[in-house]
């Protein structure tokens, strides 16, 4: 019998699992961006948001293969917020495993309610 | 400032929000904003931005602790989730057309709220002194948990105000940026009539789905700046961990009253800031 207890310690895995990786190339794409723009002044006090090359997934992966540090921080940005998404769509394979329709249904509606948000136009 | 200065700072101001947060039980995610808007004169929606990433980050990584207790509620958690982000989406949508000092204002509002939460508090709750809840037992959410006298079984009631308040929840974190783990442990403990301890790990749960419900549509608005969401994250994860690796000592009782002062004065800084158009 595939438990619920059993299910949540295969999510918390998952969930520590991508929140190392999205650490480890925001690390790796922090050091590239202090390195190369570490002498150049910062300018958060006026929103003007971001350039749109950073805004969207195929963007930001354009970013990443041009090797840009700002790109690759946001890549990490990217895996931290797929993180989460990946644990519901895992609930999503557990409760159908679990033959646990109702479940599999409310699942998938969070699913489809985060698919939402991420989609380009939000 | 330059920003080799600027990320060093930030980080070592969000370790410091991250670890007391944890250590505390407060949680740092609600101080993040306040942090970046006052002590280093960031837009508010840059702020924003970079604290919803650092929530999902907090939120993900205490989540395998947390499971092996065997505490938190899987099937509550997703049932709620659908009210949090909901709410998230809703709020995300929104914070666009809010001006800046009206966020200010209610974050500020939220930080006078979350100076009274509860961080750690007896369980009184006994099975029997429920009212039973037929759609909790339709649902399968009735479960038990590890308590202090062995494994105790416990109900759900009230799933509608519950789902409710989660909504708001979802639409506080969506608008401002935070994981509104209080108002969350708030539906589930005192509304659903869930054990504290079932309470708090499945809201760690659920915050991070929030956080990323909202995200996205940050993400495609610009509001999540690399240079800043990367100092703020990493500083507010390694603080986290180390304030978790810490066990909870009477300094940590002193330092939890502390914290509750700090956050008290950030929440009317944020709503004079606001008032007064300086943000």
């Amino acid at each position: 019998m595939y438990s619920d207890q059993k299910m949540e310690n295969q999510m918390g895995s998952l969930l520590r699992a991508g929140v190392i990786l999205s650490c480890l190339i925001m690390l790796a794409g922090g050091i590239l961006y202090v390195m190369r723009h570490g002498a150049e002044h910062e300018a958060y006090s006026i929103f003007h948001g971001e350039p749109a090359a950073l805004e969207s997934i195929g963007g930001i992966l354009r970013e990443v293969r041009a090797g840009s540090a700002r790109g690759v921080i946001q890549l990490s940005v990217l895996t931290m917020i797929a993180t989460p998404v990946m644990r519901v769509a895992f609930a999503v394979y557990g409760f159908s495993r679990q033959r646990q329709w109702v479940f599999t249904a409310i699942s998938l509606t969070v699913l489809l309610l985060l698919a939402f948000g991420l989609s380009e136009r939000g | 400032m330059t920003n080799q200065l600027f990320s060093a700072a930030v980080f070592g101001g969000s370790f410091v929000a991250g670890f007391v947060g944890s250590l505390t039980g407060l949680g740092g995610g609600v101080v993040i904003v306040p942090l970046l808007t006052i002590a280093f004169g960031v837009n508010m929606r840059y702020a924003i931005g970079a604290s919803l990433v650092s929530v999902i980050a907090t939120s993900s990584g205490a989540a395998a602790a947390y499971v092996r207790e065997g505490f938190s509620n899987v099937r509550i958690g997703m049932l709620l989730e659908i009210a949090t982000s909901l709410g998230a989406l809703i709020g995300a949508a929104v914070a666009a057309f809010v001006p800046t000092a009206g966020l200010a204002i209610l974050l500020g509002v939220v930080l006078l709220g979350s100076v009274f939460a509860p961080a750690h508090k007896e369980d009184t709750k006994t099975p029997r002194a429920q009212e039973a809840d037929s759609m909790g037992a339709r649902l399968g959410l009735n479960s038990q948990y590890p308590g202090p006298h062995g494994v105790t079984s416990y109900s759900v009631r009230r799933i509608p105000l519950g789902f409710g308040m989660m909504g708001a929840a979802g639409m506080l974190s969506g608008l401002l940026g935070i994981g509104s783990g209080a108002v969350k442990v708030l539906a589930m403990d005192l509304a659903m009539g869930l054990p504290f301890k079932v309470s708090t790990t499945t809201s760690n749960f659920m915050i991070g789905v929030t956080a990323a419900a909202s995200a996205g549509i940050y993400l495609h608005r610009g509001y999540i700046d690399p240079g800043l969401a990367m100092p703020v994250t990493l500083g507010v994860v390694a603080g986290s961990l180390l304030g978790a690796r810490l066990l909870a000592t009477a300094a940590s009782g002193r330092l939890r009253i502390l914290f509750r002062t700090v956050i008290f004065a950030l929440g009317v800084e944020m709503i004079y800031n606001g008032w007064t158009g300086r943000l």
